[in-house]
């Protein structure tokens, strides 16, 4: 070791016997009791037309402590914002404010039933129409859907309007257009909406090639997908130009907005040319990543697009009452009921928080915050583009590579030794070794040393001891684990013989 | 270490193929294996599908990545490893031995006309580099 | 501000360090001509208190169906939760952490994800199950895209007892896709058998059926998964997991995929959401799941660990070839599901589903008893029916709203095909013989 000792994880347990709920408790355990019935039982298997249940499902047997203890002690293993700096590029981890958690749970959210008549949902539609007006003049696109249910559900649900576009023109068209530095949602994406794929490269300073843009363009091209600012963390200077020229061919542009929190109050895709953009809550609008999810993707378009967007909208009628509208061209539902209403709650939270100034404030932060960093961290990493950033930057890991066989796994590996959570590591795909670092305006000037002092130290320690490296992390509840047995041996439900 | 032996042929997609009279046995090279990482799953096709050279005839996985395989010749396809499918692994452990894939009827031999020798091989990845 | 602690001195130390004269020097890269000139449009921000005010007032502006006495179901329903599940879900290790994509320091959501895998495997009896979808309308869908890339087919058959909603959300996906939708008829409450032959030849991939279905009654699974199979497609079941310890599991009548909502798993209805679709298959069909799964493997020390697998299905992997684009799912939301599940155990499950089950048999004799109602048709149903009102059933539901009931959903504001008077109602655990007799009574008073 060097003589930044390496910090254990704040949150790190004792690494003792772990059990599975299922092995926990014993057969005489219960949580819950039923109270008595009030009604008579009848015979179930009759009420059922004979299809009662013959062999009952093997669930845990566990009392209300044991299932507290077990929880508390899976917890303990894992790392969430509170534990320390996230710097996970192109995911915005940023702080999640706990007043938006009791919001959500009030009553008067929380109880609300979907299919409630809109008199008993006033304060309910009253929030997503005020939500939904945020976004858009965030996004500067004025039509907003608040249905989808995450970032990549609000691409599809952009795509999905774009075709309905162009079908309404007589000609859905056959490919989407992509950088080759777009995140792999967006190929995904156009696959299901039937498209095909055109990927183009990025020209000498990471942004699009205007020349092999054009090169692609052609009217068999129904979109541009573009994330600006970008996956390198870089706005593109061309955007004006990039947008004209998918209009040119009659195309639409598509800004992919999990790179938001970088230009709010800035400036505004809806301004840059673009058509349509998604929005994701999870990210941008601090409400929490649960673990993997849920998150929200309200998509924002042009008034041109409006008619296609999915319904049913949230609306403020001439009479001042709320309701539900369907546009004129809906595509329709993209899910059921009215999207993940209990994230929007924490997310109209946030903006109530925050306000206009605040939200641009906090782009400013994020974006003096990673440059800080990046300068910070450039010379003993490499940095690919070397320009003012966005809210992220891009590292490469290959100087350590070359130098001293230490890849940039080892190095997020080791970062987690020092108590950090590792960026984000091999995206995007064109730079070699890339670690891709998002500070967020959350993290303080104290998180953000931190984490560059931690990042310095791992430098030198690839340098001279890379056999540390390979083998970090070492104070973590697991270490390194054996992803090839997960696959070819797959284990992926508990069984009582096990 | 990686190896070529000179009884092969090789392809751009880093297919080798061993021509035993009118069959031809296609695996994947050293340093494809190599820059692949550890093998956990290959998907490959049936006895009695057809390949066309320079098309995909199946997939290749690490547990990060996914690779095409592209058939160097074209034909039909009479015997295929099904022991890969447990033992995904003889690719990175044996690729000209254990971790051959399948065997193709040659459909037209002058096709192999097309593919390098061990040293042409070499020089190609060399040359990638 | 609240969240950022970055002091004005701070701030200009950091500029300095950058070498920006200024906050605007740093977005030199933005052209002028698209630089927002003006503040947004957005109201200054709020102390805590006064946001907590403002949104309390809206809350206040509503009348929660927990606040009424509620009988709406229609695929999201008012079960008890137990209190431990939100003190989990609170926890912030849980609730702010990220996709567990590095497993050192992701045991607790992985672990708890592989056990949510198993539950959903024992409650539907399916081999392996996925670690959560959008809702139940998506998962279905990726059921139909799933099921096409399993048989290489491109049509799916849809009874149209499904939910109204499952069934737009599919015909949006396929309107966008090669899938083609085929709708099947629903007779006496249940999907047609006729029909469900007619439109079954060997270009059908997948049969997709609720069971409840929309109206609440038990399909005739067996004699579907013939017909389904018979013509080469997979059997796709909706299910209701709340009811699946008291009901015979698909698998059980050969159910190739089983999906469906799980919001009743320990989640508030929340306005519709966020719930979470769940997705449970066979296991020869692992390599075409959507979405994320987690297995057991060891660390380097041989200590027992869990972590994503199977990941090059995925679109951060195979991108345009990727089984879904999914990304996010909804891992707090199977969190809750499986503490609900660890709360309620085998027992507590199955007397949950005989006091739902015996509850609405209970309501639909009080409600026929008023004689304002009449049976539309004798299926067999468990925890929801339809009624047809001598009425409208908007009317109806609105009246009984003003006093204090929820009484159901009236069906034609979801299909405007269905009759006026056709009301669903649902009875969970939670409504006593005294609210279900209250109820009748405001009828027979009407």
């Amino acid at each position: 070791m060097t003589e930044e000792l390496a910090q254990t994880p704040s949150t790190a347990p004792a690494r003792g016997p772990r059990k599975l709920i299922f092995e926990t408790g014993s057969p005489e355990s219960r949580c819950f009791e039923a109270p008595a019935l009030d009604v008579p039982a009848g015979s179930l298997d009759d009420m059922l037309g004979g299809a009662g249940r013959t062999r009952a499902p093997r669930l845990p047997h566990v009392s209300e402590t044991e299932i507290a203890r077990h929880y508390t002690h899976l917890a303990s293993m894992n790392f969430g914002v509170d534990s320390g700096s996230y710097p996970l590029g192109s995911c915005t981890m940023k702080y999640n404010p706990r007043l938006n958690e009791d919001a959500c749970r009030l009553e008067g959210f929380a109880g609300m039933h979907p299919y409630q008549p809109p008199a008993t949902a006033q304060g309910a539609l009253e929030l997503m129409v005020g939500l939904a007006r945020t976004l858009g003049e965030i996004s500067g696109l004025r039509a907003v859907t608040l249905q989808p249910a995450a970032g990549a559900h609000g691409e599809l649900t952009a795509l999905m309007v774009f075709r309905a576009y162009h079908v309404a023109n007589g000609d859905a068209r056959k490919r989407v257009v992509i950088p080759d530095a777009a995140h792999g949602t967006n190929p995904a994406t156009v696959a299901m909406c039937g498209y095909e794929v055109t990927t183009i490269a990025s020209d000498a300073n990471g942004g699009v090639d205007l020349d092999a843009l054009r090169a692609a363009l052609d009217t068999d091209v129904a979109a541009l997908m573009l994330t600006n600012p970008n996956t390198l963390g870089l706005f593109d200077p061309n955007i004006v130009e990039v947008c004209a020229a998918v209009h040119e061919v009659g195309a639409l542009a598509y800004c992919d907005g999990a790179n938001l929190n970088a230009i709010m109050g800035v400036t505004r895709p809806g301004d840059m040319g673009f058509d349509a953009m998604h929005i994701n809550l999870h990210k941008t609008f601090a409400t929490p990543h649960g673990g993997g999810g849920p998150g929200a993707g309200p998509v924002c378009v042009t008034e041109a697009l409006a008619p296609f967007l999915p319904g049913p909208l949230p609306v403020r009628e001439a009479t001042g009452a709320f309701a539900w509208m369907t546009p004129e061209h809906s595509i329709g539902r993209v899910k059921a009921f009215a999207g993940n209403f209990g994230v929007l709650v924490r997310a109209y939270a946030y903006v109530l928080a925050l306000g206009g100034d605040g939200l641009k404030a906090a782009s400013e932060q994020a974006v003096l915050s990673a440059n800080y960093l990046k300068e910070k961290l450039k010379g003993a990493y490499d940095l690919p583009y070397d320009r003012t950033c966005m809210h992220e930057f891009v590292l490469s890991g290959a100087r350590q590579r070359k130098a001293n066989g230490v890849r940039t796994l080892d190095i997020a590996k080791r970062l987690l030794d020092h108590g950090i959570h590792p960026p984000t590591i091999y995206f995007p795909l064109i730079v070699d070794e890339a670690i891709m670092i998002e500070p967020t305006e959350t993290d303080s000037l104290e998180d953000l040393d931190r984490f560059a002092a931690a990042m310095l130290a791992i430098a030198r320690e690839a340098a001279a001891d890379p056999e540390l490296m390979h083998g970090a992390p070492y104070t973590t509840p697991v270490r390194r684990l054996d992803e090839a047995r997960a696959v070819k041996q797959p284990d992926l439900r508990w069984r009582p013989t096990q | 270490m990686t190896s070529y032996p000179s009884d092969l042929r090789y392809d751009k997609e880093h297919e080798w193929i061993r021509v035993e009279g009118d069959v031809a046995v296609i695996g994947i090279s050293d340093f494809a294996q190599d820059q692949l990482g550890e093998v956990v799953y290959v998907d490959l096709p049936a006895v009695g599908d057809t390949v066309t050279s320079g098309e995909t005839f199946g997939e290749v996985e690490s547990v990060k990545s996914v690779s095409e395989l592209f058939s160097p010749v074209s034909g039909e396809v009479v015997k295929v490893n099904d022991d890969l499918d447990g033992a995904p692994e003889a690719i990175n452990e044996d690729a000209y031995g254990t971790g051959w894939m399948i065997e193709v009827k040659l459909a037209d031999a002058s096709e192999l006309d097309g593919l390098m020798s061990s040293d042409e091989y070499q020089d190609f990845i060399a040359s990638e580099a | 501000m609240r969240f950022t602690s970055i002091s004005c001195e701070q701030r200009e130390a950091m500029l300095r360090t950058v070498g920006c004269a200024d906050m605007d020097a740093l977005f030199d890269s933005v052209p002028a001509a698209v630089r927002l000139s003006r503040p947004l449009d957005v109201p200054d921000g709020l102390t805590e208190f006064e946001a907590d005010s403002r949104l309390r007032a809206l809350a206040r502006a509503n009348a929660p169906a927990t606040s009424l006495v509620s009988f709406a179901g229609a695929g999201c329903y008012d079960h008890h939760i137990p209190s431990i599940v939100d003190h989990v879900l609170r926890k912030p290790e849980f609730f702010t952490a990220y996709t567990p994509y590095q497993p050192e320091v992701s045991q607790g959501t992985l672990q708890n994800i592989y056990e949510f895998q198993t539950m959903i495997c024992e409650l539907t009896g399916m081999d392996v199950a996925n670690a959560s979808m959008y809702d139940g309308a998506t998962a279905l869908t990726e059921a139909a895209l799933m099921a096409a890339r399993v048989t290489k087919r491109h049509t799916v058959v849809v009874s149209a007892a499904v939910h109204p909603e499952w069934r737009q959300v599919l015909r949006t996906y396929a309107d966008a896709s090669v899938l083609e939708v085929r709708e099947v008829a629903s007779a006496g409450g249940v999907t047609d058998g006729a029909a469900l032959a007619a439109a079954l030849d060997d270009s059908v991939a997948a049969v997709l059926i609720a069971s409840p279905n929309f109206f609440g009654a038990l399909e005739d699974l067996g004699a579907i998964a013939e017909a389904a199979h018979a013509a080469g497609a997979l059997f796709v079941v909706a299910a209701n997991p709340v009811l699946l310890g008291v009901l015979e599991p698909p698998s059980a009548f050969g159910a190739d995929i089983v999906v469906g909502e799980g919001q009743m798993l320990g989640n508030a209805m929340s306005f519709g959401g966020p719930g979470l679709g769940f997705f449970g298959a066979r296991e020869a069909h692992l390599r075409q799941m959507p979405g994320r799964i987690v297995g057991r493997t060891v660390d380097v020390d041989g200590s027992m660990a869990f972590v994503l697998t199977m990941q090059t299905r995925e679109q951060h992997i195979r991108r345009e070839k990727a089984t879904s684009n999914i990304c996010s799912n909804h891992a707090l939301n199977a969190l809750a599901a499986t503490v609900y599940l660890s709360a309620l155990g085998v027992a507590g499950l199955e007397s949950v589903g005989r006091s739902c089950v015996a509850k609405a048999h209970y309501l639909r004799a009080a409600l026929l008893s008023t004689g304002r109602f009449a049976s539309p048709w004798e299926s067999a149903f468990a925890n929801e029916f339809a009624l047809s009102f001598d009425g409208d059933a908007v009317a109806l539901r609105d009246a009984l709203v003003e006093r204090g009931f929820l009484a159901g959903v009236p069906v034609r504001e979801l299909d405007p095909c269905a009759p006026a008077g056709l009301m669903l109602f649902a009875a969970t655990e939670k409504r006593t013989k005294a609210e279900m007799d209250a109820l009748a009574d405001e009828v027979t008073s009407l």
